[in-house]
């Protein structure tokens, strides 16, 4: 059902835990659907300089968040701007279609704590104008 | 890795040697057509024919109440669809329950798009009906009540004896879907009063595709699938040999030392019950606490989703499944743990061990250590454990 890198990110997840002292926080998903994903960052000079997450769902939402922090990780805040659920999907070498919405998740948990980060210190981010974390990602099938 | 261990007993068994010794010359030496006249014809016929007796002699029915389907899928739309286009002369109604495996639902579903009314009793916290909610749901329009025997993703055993008193009394059909049932509970369909009984194979470690529906003497329904004569010209189609004479061992062998069979698998439910509520916390039994299947232990895992569950149970050799339909094709959780009460995210969270008679004490032990390791792995990922541990 999944690709080797899924399994291979659901088996040995990478940056998974929590900042403390994390400038930015976003959570996204519901448990009424069965998956919510929380990711923490802690930015430098508009560097993320390290990132964790902690995620309720099935094995492509564990895995998906694992691949989106290892994206974001030691990137610039561009950057990883950049990372959408595609790109997400497409570095696990795909995700079933029923799926999709999963790494969808995870493109929004990095935009969630992008604005929480930006909201938090008044910095603006390019690109976060229209972004609505509490949009259902399951309408993305 | 460990030896695999298999305990999803209630999606489907293996084939048991004894089984399978006895379906073989069927495929290559006596492969005649049952309905031929010549000796090789003969010679299926009447494997076909005790196959039935089998059946029959377990079930307290007449070998001519017998007919061999193509499983527990067709016999359960052949009993309500059969029953349904016969009757609606007499009424329109049908009583069902919310649990019900879906080759009823859904087949109640059909017969609502076809003008039918179909009732949907709901079940408590433990999965069980309220007979008073089914004495309150007949109108003079009910022409059949089909309730489950057992359920297959709890475990939950039915009232069917007083199902089938009501269901005598006001003189409706009363049909049960026992494929969860059929080679781990003793059935009399006489003293239970069940005019119609779905069974399949597979689930009493006999071959898949073969199944049974019981049809009480006098009972009118129309036939699924027309065509030529056999089955007393009710179900057509050349007769499955090999799979029949595989069903009509494999529920010998089911029933030869069932009470034994049962005190050893309770005794292993209740082994696996205790040590896992012994090792992990928020957690909860699903389903009645004994009037349950002897095999069938179901639980929900607070904090966590069921399919990471599994496959993670799966890196560990071992083979359980969830409540959740996650793996099939559809996000929504099962539709019997909401039926039973459970919030979305808790039903989530769902895992289903079935054991059957080739599991052990130490294969037990095993999964509840595994078991213990994984729940919490996935807890330490998970966002909900962390605030439910900041509100502790």
């Amino acid at each position: 059902m999944y690709s080797e890198k899924v399994m291979e990110h659901f088996r040995n997840p990478r940056n998974v835990g929590e900042i403390p002292d994390a400038d930015g926080v976003g959570e996204v998903g519901n448990p009424k659907c069965g998956d919510i994903m929380k990711m923490y960052l802690k930015i430098e000079d508009g560097i993320i300089k390290d990132v964790k997450f902690k995620t309720f769902g099935c094995g492509s939402a564990i895995a998906s968040s694992s691949m989106a922090t290892e994206m974001v990780k030691g990137k610039s805040i561009d950057e990883a701007m950049k990372v959408t659920n595609k790109s997400v999907a497409e570095s696990l070498d795909g995700l079933p279609p029923i799926k999709m919405h999963c790494s969808v998740l995870a493109e929004q948990a990095i935009k969630a704590a992008l604005l929480d980060y930006s909201n938090k210190n008044n910095i603006y981010i390019d690109g976060l104008e229209d972004f609505d974390p509490t949009e259902d990602p399951h309408d993305h099938h | 890795m460990k030896n695999y261990i298999y305990m999803d007993n209630s999606a489907t068994t293996p084939v048991k040697k004894e089984v399978l010794d006895e379906m073989i010359p069927y495929f290559i030496e006596n492969y005649g057509n049952p309905s031929s006249i010549y000796s090789l014809g003969s010679k299926s016929k009447n494997a076909v024919e005790s196959a039935r007796d089998k059946v029959a002699k377990v079930l307290g029915a007449k070998s001519s109440e017998i007919f061999f389907t193509g499983g527990g899928s067709e016999s359960d739309n052949w009993a309500i669809k059969g029953i349904a286009f016969a009757n609606k002369n007499k009424g329109n109604h049908i009583i069902t329950t919310k649990i019900e495996h879906h080759g009823v639902l859904h087949t109640c579903e059909y017969l609502e798009r076809k003008g039918f009314k179909v009732t949907y009793l709901d079940v408590d916290e433990y999965g069980m009906i309220d007979i008073n909610d089914l004495k309150n749901s007949i109108t003079d329009e009910t022409i059949l009540i089909t309730i489950m025997f057992a359920n297959n993703e709890i475990g939950t055993i039915q009232p069917i004896k007083e199902i089938g008193e009501i269901a005598k009394e006001k003189g409706i059909y009363f049909h049960t879907d026992a494929v969860q049932a059929v080679g781990h509970v003793k059935i009399d369909v006489n003293e239970l009063n069940i005019d119609l009984l779905s069974l399949s194979a597979h689930k009493f470690y006999g071959p898949k595709g073969i199944g049974a529906l019981y049809i009480r003497r006098g009972v009118k329904l129309d036939s699924l699938i027309e065509g030529g004569a056999q089955e007393r010209s009710r179900r057509a189609g050349t007769e499955n040999v090999p799979g029949i004479v595989g069903l009509g061992k494999a529920i010998e062998l089911a029933y030869e030392n069932i009470d034994e069979n049962n005190e050893k698998l309770i005794t292993l439910r209740e082994r696996l019950i205790k040590k896992v509520f012994d090792s992990i916390d928020y957690v909860r039994l699903n389903g009645h606490p004994t009037k349950r299947l002897p095999g069938n232990v179901s639980f929900c895992f607070k904090f966590i989703e069921g399919e990471s569950l599994l496959l993670s149970l799966d890196m560990e050799g071992i083979a359980g499944s969830s409540g959740s339909a996650c793996t099939s094709g559809s996000l929504d959780p099962s539709h019997v743990l909401l039926a039973i009460g459970l919030p979305h995210e808790i039903a989530h969270g769902s895992l289903r061990l079935s054991l059957g008679d080739f599991n052990t004490k130490e294969e037990i032990d095993y999964v509840v250590e595994k078991l213990t390791e994984i729940v919490q792995r996935l807890r330490d990922m998970s966002p909900l454990y962390e605030k439910a541990k900041e509100e502790k």
